[in-house]
């Protein structure tokens, strides 16, 4: 067996829409909700909430929920039982269910799905929801409450999970009526999964679930006050193009509101027709190709030295669904002094938020993108294309000088960069991969070369430790003819490893990397550089007594438990664990402890004061072109007082 | 410097929405001078006028942000001289026999009105902008102000255009 069982086979219902795709736009109609759903017409049939729930996950199209039952929850999963459209995987642990949701959905651009019971197992899903928030995954959670009559009195695993959630949603619903049940549904896929993506809770009483009402579809979607727009102005996109053509030193700025809006072949035709240096943030990599000449790779606090110069030297940034997150802009003050703003996103609270932007373009990536390269061919056939040769000649030479790389540990232990690149190389730019958050995380973004979008899950936004497994999991089920691999730290793998158990019972077989430097390597970085070496709690013994036993762990969930410890033995295993198909497999990595993240831009400083290994600057502003205008103010000053005293 | 901006913020009549929207500002780091909500000429719609003392850009990001929340219709700035505003103010203040009369003289120099009377005390009903409100306040603080109590600002615009949930339905 090499895939994950789909109990739905082919018979299945059509996969949902993707984020952003699914309604026709709607932004000349305010308050009307002509969004349409997919689904025959279905008026007045009797049933219970709970069926009606069933139903209309049915008749959105989704295909997999992931969940645990409890209580409140029970009545919705008697009908679940029988559906044949919808596969129900049961999670060890409900943050697992959000998770796994949340990589299905990056994975496939579909929307993830997980549920669980009210108190616990609704404040279970607190963190992946609001992991979800961060990143724009369009997710939505279903939850059970206790019964009306109860809500508010302390009930039993009450818990007032739209009053907790409000922060951390796109949206969110406590149902009161059972024939509210496939509105509720309906519009929660329509807001989780259009405009900016993001979650969205549907909160649903027990004894609504258990109320005899009527189901018709597709129900009236009533949403007066939500009126993405996705067509952007087209003044601003001439006014950009006339930015691009006149730049000198342009830079794309892409974050992953492009991977979301699917416009990664736009963008490549941009960046072409431009001729403009491309990097990509953490949460783009894989929408422009890592192979790709233009591309400098990733930006901000541990991004390439080309990729952050660049943005630093500019005169424009070209911001595409990115957010000028203070990990891409260090210090906000001196982030890209000399650059001009264009910045396109579908939020328009995004645009000049951090980074006052010269040309807002409120819009969906893929038709800003679209409407740019439509532009600036008729900018450049007026006024001809710029020569961008100086800027790349800097650059270029940035690039050269100071590729990503690490050192063989003076210890000779195994090198946790080397493990990672191996696993990319072998893998491929075809297998998934997902990180936990920390060094791991870093490694795999900037040692993994990623050429498709959907192929690199990450939690960027909350940096969420132990994202990684159930992630990996909600991948595999919705890619099951493709490698996911999990790169996981030992830290982060002792947070949600067990759904690895999930994973074995279920048939989904992921690949775990569990990169053990024996320490919360992150932390003990920045005690290595910033206090002093003094390493306080974060050793997790994970070397000195090997608790735990990774494999050992491995082996009793059910899937296969491998170790490395030595360089030679890294292609060997690997090409091991992409033989093991029937079972989910681990493979741990004894690696070093004192391995660490560079180049690195310490939290609360400039882009200027890039290291690229401790205490080591790059040379990018000695440089005669990167000279910054302060520098050249200088000079010139100095030369003149200079002329001055001559006479 | 900051300074005080009024939005009308046209809402669904839905469970939390004045939770949805006074979290938001306080997550968000903005200061609310004063809120009030009440109905409108819609029966599913609610009005909130909000005073907000922020800078110019940070009440961009209010507004854009407010207009993220689903439940949010419509925000619309009143400034100050294009629109109507006032806030109802009640407020006791001691006033035996010896001073009742400048009391009561106070109230009607500020088109106020006494809605309650005791032998020891009148409580004053006034409606005004808040500088009017402000003043009529020092001028009854000699007398000794034993309670008072204040309404959120409602105001509305000037002239015949109106902000109204009509083109959303």
């Amino acid at each position: 067996m090499t895939t994950a069982p789909s109990r739905s086979g082919s018979a299945g219902p059509k996969p949902g829409p993707p984020p952003g795709r699914s309604a026709a736009p709607r932004t000349d109609a305010p308050g009307r909700s002509d969004a349409t759903v997919p689904g025959p017409r279905i008026v007045d049939e009797p049933m219970t909430g709970a069926q009606s729930l069933v139903r209309s996950l049915e008749e959105i199209g989704c295909e997999v929920v992931f969940g645990l039952p409890g209580g409140t929850i029970l009545p919705a999963y008697d009908p679940l039982l029988d559906s044949t459209k919808v596969r129900h995987i049961l999670v060890r642990h409900e943050q697992g269910a959000g998770h796994a949701a949340t990589g299905y959905a990056q994975a496939t651009g579909k929307v993830g799905v997980c549920m669980a019971t009210s108190g616990p197992g609704a404040t279970n899903l607190v963190t992946p929801i609001a992991d979800a928030h961060m990143d724009s995954v369009p997710l939505v959670a279903i939850t059970g409450q206790q019964t009306r009559p109860l809500i508010g009195t302390d009930a039993f695993q009450e818990a007032d999970i739209t009053g907790i959630t409000m922060p951390v949603t796109k949206h969110n619903v406590l149902v009161t009526e059972a024939t509210e049940i496939p509105r509720a549904i309906a519009e929660a896929f329509h807001l989780a999964s259009t405009g900016r993506p993001g979650p969205v809770l549907v909160d649903i009483p027990k004894d609504v679930l258990q109320e005899q009402t009527t189901f018709s579809w597709p129900p009236e979607l009533q949403l007066p006050g939500y009126r993405p727009t996705t067509r952007p102005h087209g003044k601003q996109i001439r006014e950009a193009a006339r930015l691009i053509r006149e730049s000198a030193k342009p830079v794309l700025y892409v974050g992953g509101g492009v991977l979301k809006a699917e416009a990664a072949e736009e963008l490549r035709a941009l960046a072409e027709l431009t001729g403009a240096p491309v990097v990509t943030t953490l949460m783009a990599r894989g929408v422009f190709p890592d192979s790709h000449p233009q591309h400098l790779g990733m930006p901000g606090m541990h991004g390439t030295v080309a990729a952050v110069a660049s943005m630093q030297r500019a005169d424009l940034l070209v911001a595409l669904g990115s957010r000028f997150d203070d990990r891409v802009t260090g210090r906000l003050e001196s982030f890209a002094p000399e650059a001009k703003v264009v910045h396109a996103d579908i939020d328009p609270a995004e645009i000049s938020k951090n980074r006052r932007a010269d040309v807002p373009i409120v819009g969906d990536c893929k038709e800003v993108i679209a409407e740019l390269i439509e532009a600036v061919r008729a900018d450049h056939a007026e006024h001809g294309a710029p020569d961008l040769s100086a800027w790349w000649k800097q650059m270029g030479g940035l690039r050269d000088r100071y590729p990503l790389g690490y050192g063989e540990p003076a210890d000779g232990s195994l090198s946790p960069e080397y493990v990672i690149e191996r696993i990319g190389a072998i893998a491929g730019p075809d297998a998934v991969y997902a990180a936990g958050v920390g060094q791991h995380q870093m490694w795999a973004a900037q040692f993994v070369r990623y050429e498709k979008p959907r192929t690199w899950l990450n939690s960027g936004g909350l940096g969420t430790m132990g994202y990684a497994v159930p992630a990996a999991m909600g991948a595999k089920v919705g890619e099951p003819d493709t490698v996911v691999w999990c790169i996981d730290g030992d830290g982060c793998f002792q947070m949600t490893n067990q759904e690895l158990a999930t994973c074995a019972i279920e048939g989904i077989p992921i690949k775990v990397a569990v990169i053990n430097n024996g320490n919360l390597g992150m932390v003990r970085q920045w005690q290595n550089l910033f206090y002093g070496e003094r390493y306080s709690n974060t050793d997790l013994k994970t070397h000195k007594l090997r608790i735990p036993d990774f494999p050992m762990l491995a082996e009793a969930m059910g899937c296969v438990g491998l170790r490395v410890e030595s360089a030679e033995d890294v292609d060997r295993v690997i090409h091991q664990a992409m033989e093991i198909n029937d079972r989910p497999v681990v493979v741990e990595f004894v690696v070093g402890a004192d391995a660490q993240v560079w180049p690195m831009v310490a939290a609360g400083t400039s882009n200027d004061e890039i290291k690229v290994a401790r205490d080591i600057r790059p040379e990018f502003e000695n440089d005669d072109l990167a000279a910054s205008v302060d520098e050249v103010a200088e000079m010139t000053e100095q030369a003149l007082s200079d002329a001055e005293t001559d006479r | 410097m900051s300074e005080l901006h009024t939005l009308s913020v046209l809402v669904e009549d839905k469970p939390g929405v004045l939770a949805r929207v006074s979290g938001l500002f306080s997550r968000r780091g903005f200061n609310i001078n004063s809120l009030a909500v009440g109905p409108t000429e819609h029966p599913d719609i609610s009005r909130m006028t909000i005073v907000v003392e922020v800078d110019e850009l940070p009440m961009e990001q209010v507004t854009k942000q407010l207009n993220k929340l689903v439940h949010v219709i419509k925000i619309v700035e009143l400034e100050p001289e294009s629109s109507v505003q006032r806030e109802l103010l009640l407020v006791k203040v001691r006033a035996d026999a010896t001073v009742r009369s400048q009391v009561l003289e106070t109230v009607q120099l500020f088109r106020a009105k006494v809605v309650d009377v005791s032998p020891e005390a009148v409580t004053i009903e006034a409606t005004g902008d808040a500088d009017k409100l402000n003043a009529l306040l020092r001028m009854l603080e000699p007398y000794g102000v034993r309670e008072m109590v204040q309404s959120g600002m409602v105001a509305v615009g000037r002239g015949p255009r109106s902000i109204t949930a009509a083109a959303v339905r």
